[in-house]
C-alpha cells in the first residue's frame, strides 16, 4: 500500500481555496492566463493587416512563414510591405477574395504576457464567425478606417462584444496614414465611439490612431507621424488589460459524465463554471433540488483540499443520489434560478433567422433541452434604439426572447456568470447552431398583484442595485419585486415608451 | 452509500509534482472538459494515436480526464508503414503500459499495390497512406467522433478549425460553412454517418506541448533528443539514414551528427536538425531561440501554400 506524504499534507492543509501552494513562476509571461482578445469591426478595415502586424513585430513570424509570406504577397501595395493579413486569412478561399471568412487563433507573447487572438471576419453575412471569437475574449478591439468612421456593421460588433461581456474596448482608428493623420479625424470618430459605448454601457474604452500597414501605435510609436498622440500603444493597452475576473457567484458544476469504473465508486465529472468547494460543503443538484454533501474532489494528481473556478474535477458525495449528465451541481447558499420560462439576449446566426414559436434544442453548459424562443424586442442598430418586435429574428439580428421549457431548465443571469448564464439554440432539422445567447432574467413570477397597489420602478446602475439587493430588508422581500437586467439604451428607451403613455 | 475507495488509493504518488502554472492549467483544464464532452455525446469515439509528442500529451490528457476509471475508447494508429522504428517500439510499450484498446491500421490497398514515397511521390503517398487510410479505419470502426492532437499554431488552415470539427459521410471538411462555436458550449449534434474531429489542443502552442511535457514527466519517443545519428541530406532535408529500405542516389553519403526532431511521421518525408539538446531542458531553451516553425521539416506541408487546407478537405486529420 502506498501511504504517500503528499496525500496527507494535502489532507491537513484545509480551509483554503488556492489548491496548489505558491511557487517561483518560471518566466513572467507564465504568470498568468492568457489574455483572449479579439479584432473587430466592418469589412476591410484592417483587422486581420493588425494582428499580422502585432504578430510580426513581436517576432512571432518565423523564418519559414515570413518567407511564404513574402512570396505570397507580391506587390500588394505601394509601401512595399508584405500583405500582413495573409498571416491570418488562411483559406484559399479568403486568399481569393481578399476577406476574412472564419475566425483564425494565433497565439504570441511578449515579455510581460501571453495573448490568444481570434481574428474576425468584417462581413455581415459572416457574423456568426465573429460571435464565435468574441464568445470566449476578454478584451475587443473594434477598427474603424479613419476615412469612413463608424458603420453600421461596426456597431453590430460593438453591440455583441458588449452583449457576450466583453467590458474593455480598444478603438483602432486605422488607416490613420490615409487621411493624413489629422488629429482632429482622431477626435471627431473617437467622439462617436464615446457615444455609442455610452448606450451600450461600456466604460473602460482606449481609442488609438494607427496604422495597422506601417505598424504606427501597434508595438512601436507613431511619434513620427503623429507628434500630438501622447497616448499608449496597442501592445501597451494588452499588456495591462485584465482577464476576466472570477465569476461573483456561488459554486456550480455542470455534470459532463458518471464516472463508475467499480462498483463502489460513483463520480461526478465536469467543469467548476464559478465559484468554489471543499470536502464537507454542503451542495444541492438542480434541477431535483437534491441535497447532498462532498465528500471528496479527485483528479489524477491529487486528492484536493479545494477546486475553484475553472478547475476540471471528479466529484465525490456522501450519499447516494440520482445524478445524471446535464444536472448542475451548486451551493446551497447561493443557487442559481430554476424554472421554466426565462429571458435572454439573442443573435441570429444563420440565414432562416429565429422563428417564433418553432421548437429548437437548447444547450447549455452539459444539459440540452427543448425550448421555444419567441422574439419580443429587436435592437435597431442604425439608433440603437430597441423597439417591440415580434415575429422572425432575422439573421445577424440582435434581439430579446422568450425562452419557453417544457422542462425546468437552470441558469444564472449571463452578467453575473459567463457559462451557467451562456447558451446557444441548434435547429433540430439541420442540427445547426442557429443562434448564441445571454440569459437576462427568469421571467416574472410575481403575479397576483393587486392591481390599485403603488408600484415603483426604478432604473439603476448595476452595481448600485446589486448592493441593494444584498441588502438583508432587500432579500427578505425579494419576492414582491420584479427584476430585469438591460443596457442604458434599453432602460431610456422603456422610461420613454412609458411617459409617452400616459 | 459513501465511497468505499479508500483515500491513498485515489492519490497517484507516481504524478504528483510540481504544480502546473495558471497558463499551462487552464489548458489542461479545457482539454479535460473536451474530452468528457465528447466521450459523453458520442456513441463511438476514438482516439487518433500517432505517436509522437502532441499524440503524447493527448494521452496523457485522456488518462487524466477519465480517472480514476480507464480511457473509455480505443487508440488509432494509421500506419503508412514507413514509421520510425522507435516509434513503433515506443508505441507498443505504452499500449501494454497503460493498458490501452488499441487498433492498428495500414491501408491494405496501398501495402498491395506497394506504394512508398519513394516511388509515388510524398503528395500522392500522404494521400493513399494517412487520408484514405483513415478514412477506411473510421468506417470500418463505425467511429462517431476522434480526438486529433491538431494544434492552431501549426498552420493556417488549421488556426481556423474549430474545437468540434464537423464532418460529412465523406469525411469533408467544409471549411466555409463551419458551425459557430461559442463558449465552450459544443453542438454534437450529428446525423447517422457525419462525424465529428475533435482537438483538444486546439489552443496549445509547441512550447506549452513541451513545457507541459516537462513538468508531467510524458514519456516520449527518444528521436526528440539529439544524438548522434546516421543521416543523409536530401532535398534540402536531413533524413535519418537507419532504415535499409532507404537506397542512396548518387551522389548521396551517409553522414554522422548530432540531430534530433521536432515532429515525427514518416522517416523519409520527416527533417531532422542539427541540435545538442540532449534534454527537455535543452529542447525548450532551442526552442525559445528558434527562428523557424516546426513544419519546416515535413514534406507534406511544402508542396505548396494551402496544401493542407487542401488535404483537410479530402479528409487527412
Ligand atoms: N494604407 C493602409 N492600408 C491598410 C491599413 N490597414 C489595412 N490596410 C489595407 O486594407 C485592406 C484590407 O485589410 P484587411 O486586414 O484584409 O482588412 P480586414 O478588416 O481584415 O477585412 P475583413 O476581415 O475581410 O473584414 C488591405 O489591402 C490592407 O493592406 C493601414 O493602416 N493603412
Ligand atoms: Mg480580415
Amino acid at each position: 500500500m502506498t501511504v504517500s506524504a503528499t496525500a496527507q499534507a494535502t489532507e491537513v492543509t484545509t480551509g483554503t481555496v488556492t489548491a496548489f501552494p505558491a511557487v517561483e513562476p518560471t518566466r513572467a509571461v507564465r504568470d498568468t492566463r492568457p489574455l483572449r482578445l479579439i479584432t473587430c469591426g466592418s469589412v476591410d478595415d484592417g483587422k486581420s493587416t493588425l494582428i499580422g502586424r502585432l504578430l510580426w513585430d513581436t517576432k512571432a513570424v518565423k523564418e519559414d512563414q515570413a518567407a511564404t509570406l513574402r512570396r505570397d504577397s507580391g506587390k500588394q501595395n505601394d509601401l512595399g510591405l508584405p500583405d500582413f493579413a495573409l498571416l491570418l486569412d488562411g483559406l484559399q478561399a479568403e486568399r481569393e477574395q481578399g476577406i476574412t471568412i472564419d475566425v483564425a487563433y494565433r497565439y504570441f507573447a511578449t515579455d510581460k504576457r501571453s495573448f490568444i487572438v481570434a481574428d474576425t471576419p468584417g462581413h455581415e453575412q459572416y457574423t456568426r464567425n465573429m460571435a464565435t471569437g468574441a464568445s470566449t475574449a476578454d478584451l475587443a478591439v473594434l477598427l474603424v478606417d479613419a476615412r469612413t468612421g463608424l458603420l453600421e456593421q461596426t456597431r453590430r460588433h460593438a453591440t455583441i462584444a458588449s452583449l457576450m461581456g466583453i467590458k474593455q474596448f480598444v478603438l483602432a482608428v486605422n488607416k490613420f496614414d490615409l487621411v493624413g493623420y489629422d488629429r482632429a479625424r482622431f477626435e471627431q470618430i473617437t467622439h462617436e465611439f464615446r457615444e455609442l459605448a455610452i448606450s451600450l454601457g461600456v466604460r473602460q474604452i482606449t481609442a488609438i490612431p494607427m496604422s495597422a500597414l506601417k505598424g504606427e501605435n501597434v508595438v512601436y510609436d507613431g511619434k513620427a507621424s503623429m507628434p500630438w498622440y501622447e497616448g499608449q500603444t496597442l501592445v501597451e493597452v494588452l499588456e495591462l488589460a485584465t482577464v476576466r475576473s472570477a465569476q461573483t457567484v456561488g459554486f456550480r458544476l455542470p455534470v459532463q459524465r458518471v464516472s463508475r469504473p467499480g462498483e463502489s465508486f460513483r463520480g461526478y465529472q465536469g467543469t467548476v463554471a464559478g465559484g468554489s468547494v471543499k470536502p464537507g460543503d454542503s451542495v444541492v443538484i438542480l434541477p431535483s433540488g437534491m441535497v447532498a454533501n462532498v465528500t471528496k474532489i479527485i483528479t489524477f494528481d491529487l486528492v484536493r483540499n479545494a477546486a475553484v473556478s475553472g478547475d476540471a474535477i471528479t466529484l465525490v458525495l456522501d450519499r447516494q443520489v440520482d445524478v445524471s449528465r446535464g444536472d448542475m451541481i451548486v451551493s446551497l447558499e447561493s443557487q442559481p434560478q430554476v424554472g421554466l420560462d426565462f429571458e435572454a439576449h439573442l443573435v441570429a446566426l444563420q440565414s432562416e433567422g429565429i422563428q417564433p414559436g418553432r421548437r429548437y434544442w437548447l444547450k447549455s453548459g452539459s444539459r440540452r433541452q427543448r425550448v421555444t424562443a419567441n422574439p419580443f424586442s429587436q435592437l435597431d442598430l442604425k439608433t440603437g434604439n430597441w423597439h417591440q418586435r415580434t415575429g422572425v429574428l432575422a439573421m445577424n439580428g440582435i434581439g430579446k426572447v422568450h425562452l419557453s421549457f417544457d422542462e425546468n431548465a437552470v441558469f444564472d443571469a449571463y452578467e453575473h456568470n459567463r457559462t451557467t448564464g451562456a447558451f446557444i439554440l441548434i435547429d433540430p432539422d439541420t442540427n445547426n447552431t442557429v443562434a448564441g445567447g445571454m440569459i437576462t432574467a427568469k421571467r416574472s413570477s410575481v403575479t397576483g398583484l393587486r392591481s390599485d397597489e403603488t408600484r415603483v420602478v426604478l432604473s439603476l446602475p448595476a452595481d448600485l442595485a446589486d448592493q441593494l439587493m444584498a441588502t438583508e430588508l432587500f432579500s427578505r422581500r425579494r419576492d414582491e419585486t420584479d427584476l430585469l437586467r438591460m443596457t442604458a439604451s434599453e432602460a431610456s428607451q422603456i422610461f420613454e415608451d412609458a411617459a409617452g403613455g400616459i | 452509500m459513501p465511497s468505499t475507495l479508500p483515500e491513498t488509493e485515489l492519490h497517484n504518488p507516481q504524478t504528483a509534482k510540481t504544480p502546473l502554472d495558471p497558463h499551462l492549467k487552464a489548458l489542461e483544464n479545457e482539454a479535460i472538459h473536451i474530452f468528457r464532452e465528447v466521450a459523453a455525446e458520442f456513441d463511438k469515439p476514438v482516439m487518433l494515436y500517432s505517436v509522437g509528442k502532441d499524440s503524447s500529451v493527448l494521452l496523457h490528457l485522456a488518462r487524466k480526464a477519465f480517472y480514476p476509471g480507464r480511457v473509455p475508447f480505443p487508440l488509432l494508429h494509421v500506419n503508412t508503414g514507413w514509421k520510425f522504428a522507435e516509434m513503433i517500439a515506443f508505441r507498443n510499450d505504452i499500449v501494454k503500459k497503460y493498458d490501452l484498446d488499441f487498433i492498428e491500421h495500414i491501408n491494405p490497398r496501398g501495402k498491395a499495390e506497394n506504394v512508398t514515397p519513394f516511388t509515388h511521390g510524398s503528395a500522392l503517398f500522404t494521400d493513399i497512406m494517412k487520408t484514405e487510410g483513415l478514412r477506411q479505419a473510421l468506417d470500418a470502426g463505425g467511429f462517431d467522433a476522434a480526438f486529433g492532437g491538431a494544434r492552431r499554431d501549426e498552420e493556417a488552415s488549421r488556426a481556423k478549425e474549430r474545437i468540434y470539427s464537423f464532418r460529412t459521410p465523406e469525411h469533408r471538411w467544409d471549411p466555409r460553412a463551419q458551425r459557430p462555436e461559442l463558449w465552450n458550449v459544443y453542438n454534437g449534434m450529428i446525423r447517422k454517418g457525419e462525424s465529428v474531429r475533435a482537438f483538444p489542443l486546439s489552443n496549445w502552442t509547441e512550447v506549452d506541448i513541451w513545457r507541459y511535457i516537462q513538468v508531467e514527466d510524458i514519456p516520449l519517443v527518444p528521436l526528440y533528443y539529439a544524438k548522434e545519428r546516421p543521416y543523409i541530406e536530401r532535398d534540402g532535408m536531413m533524413i535519418l539514414a537507419e532504415d535499409p529500405r532507404l537506397e542512396l542516389l548518387p551522389g548521396e553519403t551517409i553522414q554522422h551528427g548530432s540531430i534530433r526532431f521536432r515532429t515525427l511521421g514518416d522517416f523519409p518525408l520527416t527533417g531532422a536538425i542539427p541540435s545538442q539538446a540532449t534534454n527537455l531542458e535543452e529542447v525548450i531553451a532551442e526552442l525559445e531561440i528558434a527562428t523557424v516553425s516546426e513544419r519546416q521539416g515535413r514534406a507534406i506541408d511544402r508542396d505548396q501554400s494551402g496544401s493542407m487546407e487542401k488535404k483537410k478537405r479530402e479528409g487527412y486529420f
